[in-house]
């Protein structure tokens, strides 16, 4: 079986001015079906440039990266865009909701982009925010909510599209401890059913959650612990 | 995205910034109105001039003695020799391409009836002068060109004379004075209202030629015998006005004893063109002025740019988030295309609200009969929606191509 992701020598170098930096060095790694990886590391590691390598937010600078299937490098803009629509839901620090815009619409948003009729859009984000919890607040704005709140209608829309990798950056970032242990609840829950959870923390009791964890340093993995 | 959904996240974006999407949809407003209200007017200044051109007879040739009629120097109306009877019988048997030829007199003159005095311009004709001139005979009958030759005392009365001397009521077969003599009211013809230049063109009483010099002295000056002060002439439709125009050139010359080379001591001329000339400069007026709507619009169309340029960078974060989740470059694209047109007619549509209103009162002010024609909507519609293409383009084209990651790390 073919790993769902599998990168070889993968680096990103930033040029500014006459210096460059190389935010990643060459990773290489593989991370399988169903997995539940953190990410750690000091700031300026390169942790979230991996996280957006691998969903195709930005393109290595050299090195092969093949997830669920798509090498990557050979996707045109087009393809890329049904890649992050079909296998990636992305999690943020900063939950980055569209304000003014009901939570069951900023669920639902992926669903738009992947053409789905708006009553089944309906639908299915009610369905994941009652995954979430937060059935109740299905028309509520973002500004109504609190930080947890608002970072689990964000876990709902990443759930939308059924993808087969949540990465999230620094999800419980901007949460307090108890709130981050509401919402690293619902990915231990995901991972149960399957899902692979990549997450980047700075926190270790976070970590502790994950079956693996990658330690960044420098642009490289130094650390790979199951 | 569908379209539904793109205009509804239009309709949204705009709302939250109410007051500057309205100051931005200002210039297409202006634009808009102003071309509206521009074109309609001058449609509607056209089609009162077609309608001026029409009572007067679309066709009709104006002969005078003197150089030129028209632009205020008559050159030696005075001196020149009148035009005679003579002059009307040859113009209507040598010229080809007419259908009625009728010599004019005019004097001023006080007409009574029942105790009632009213002063109007008595004016002598031949019986072709209905036809040429469109007067249309709604009572009674107009005299026949025997009767002209006559000299009997008949009065075909306009309106005017029909509300003021009889109260409305039928004159027909009464007996009128003028200068203290009868004159049997034979008809009445049907009105034809003010000039542009506000003369009332109903008030007057036509007799035949013969009997208004006669009887009236109606432009009888100095020995000629049988003078005329003006011969109108209809050409038939299809002939060419400008052939007929010279064939009575030359016809008069001959007559007048015009040497080769030396200068017309009449002039021949078709009032349809003067009308036309003239208007042709508020029309040019009406072009510099839609020229002047056209660099309004031009503004807004600048304007609705510049808006959707900082509605693009305030939303950076906001495209990168629709990147991340799936949505292509095209969907970014058309939402601010989409955001563009949508600013550009709502402003299109207040700005064809605003140009009917304007329009309607310019044409309650000023008296005219002015309508905004569906075209015209067509073309503020249509130049709404070209300005928001063409200027939401660049702002769309440039949400589109932002890097996702660039797009949401941007502050
Ligand atoms: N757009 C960019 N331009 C220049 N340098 C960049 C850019 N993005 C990241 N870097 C640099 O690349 C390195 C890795 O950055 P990255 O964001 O991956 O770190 P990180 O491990 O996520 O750190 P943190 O824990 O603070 O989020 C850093 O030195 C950073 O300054
Ligand atoms: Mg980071």
């Amino acid at each position: 079986m073919s790993a769902l992701i599998d990168c070889r020598n993968l680096t990103k170098t930033y040029e500014m001015g006459d210096t460059t930096i190389n935010a990643l060095a060459g990773v290489s790694i593989t991370i399988n079906q169903g997995e539940y990886v953190a990410v750690m590391g000091a700031s300026g590691s390169g942790k979230s440039t991996f996280m957006n390598l691998l969903g195709a937010l930005d393109t290595p600078t050299s090195g092969e990266l093949q997830v669920a299937g798509n090498r990557l490098s050979q996707l045109n803009a087009d393809a890329l865009a049904d890649f992050r629509s079909g296998s990636i839901g992305f999690v943020f620090q900063q939950f980055n909701l569209l304000p003014r815009t009901p939570a069951v619409e900023n669920v639902a948003l992926p669903l738009v982009y992947a053409g789905v009729p708006a009553a089944e859009r309906n639908r299915r984000a009610l369905a994941r925010l009652e995954q979430v919890g937060l059935a109740e607040r299905s028309h509520h704005h973002p500004k109504q909510l609190s930080g947890g709140q608002q970072q689990r209608v964000a876990i709902a829309r990443a759930l939308v599209n059924d993808p087969a990798i949540i990465l999230a950056d620094e999800p419980t970032g901007a949460l307090d401890s108890r709130t981050s242990e509401e919402v690293m609840a619902i990915f231990d829950q995901l991972n149960r059913e399957g899902i692979t959870i990549i997450l980047v923390t700075h926190e270790q009791d976070v970590a502790d959650h994950a079956k693996r964890q990658l330690v960044f340093r420098d642009g490289l993995v130094v650390e790979d612990r199951s | 995205m569908n379209l539904f959904a793109s205009i509804r996240v239009a309709l949204v974006a705009l709302r939250v910034n109410f007051l500057r999407s309205a100051l931005a949809m200002l210039g297409i407003i202006i634009g808009v109105a102003s071309v509206i209200v521009l074109v309609s007017i001058s449609e509607g200044t056209k089609r009162a001039v077609e309608a001026q051109i029409d009572s007067f007879g679309a066709s009709l040739l104006i002969i005078r003695p003197g150089s030129s009629i028209f632009g205020g120097r008559r050159g030696g109306a005075g001196s020149a020799s009148p035009l005679t009877d003579l002059d009307v019988r040859a113009v209507r048997e040598e010229i080809a391409g007419l259908s009625g030829v009728s010599g004019e007199v005019r004097t001023s003159v006080t007409a009574v009836f029942g105790g009632v005095n009213w002063t109007t311009s008595a004016t002598g004709v031949n019986a072709d002068y209905f036809d040429a001139r469109g007067w249309i005979v709604d009572e009674g009958r107009a005299f026949s060109a025997a009767e002209d030759e006559s000299g009997r005392r008949y009065a075909v009365i306009g309106q005017t004379l029909v509300n003021e001397l009889f109260d409305g009521a039928s004159p027909v077969g009464q007996s009128l004075r003028v200068r203290g003599q009868p004159f049997e009211v034979i008809g009445t013809v049907e009105p034809k209202g003010e000039t542009s230049w506000g003369q009332d063109q109903d008030d007057v009483i036509f007799l035949p030629l013969e009997t208004a010099r006669s009887r009236l002295g109606a432009g009888v000056r100095g020995p000629t015998r049988d003078p005329v002060q003006t011969i109108y002439a209809d050409v038939s439709a299809g002939e060419d006005t400008d052939r007929v125009i010279a064939d009575i050139q030359d016809l008069l010359r001959i007559r007048r004893d015009i040497a080769p080379g030396a200068v017309d001591d009449f002039s021949v001329a078709s009032l349809a063109e003067f009308i036309r000339a003239r208007n042709e400069t508020e029309n040019q007026l009406g072009l510099l002025l839609a020229v002047g709507a056209g660099i309004v619009l031009l503004v807004g169309g600048i304007g609705i740019m510049n808006i959707m340029l900082v509605s693009v960078t305030e939303r950076t974060r906001e495209i990168g988030l629709r990147l991340a989740v799936g949505a292509k470059r095209r969907d970014i694209r058309n939402q601010f295309l989409i955001e563009s047109i949508v600013l550009c007619l709502i402003g299109g549509g207040l700005g064809l609200v605003a140009g009917i209103g304007g329009t309607s009162v310019y044409a309650n002010v000023g008296q005219l009969d002015i309508a905004v024609s569906p075209l015209i909507v067509g073309v503020a519609v249509g130049a709404s929606l070209f300005v928001g293409v063409f200027f939401g383009l660049y702002p769309a084209q440039r949400a589109s191509r932002l890097n996702p990651i660039d797009a949401l790390r941007f502050e």
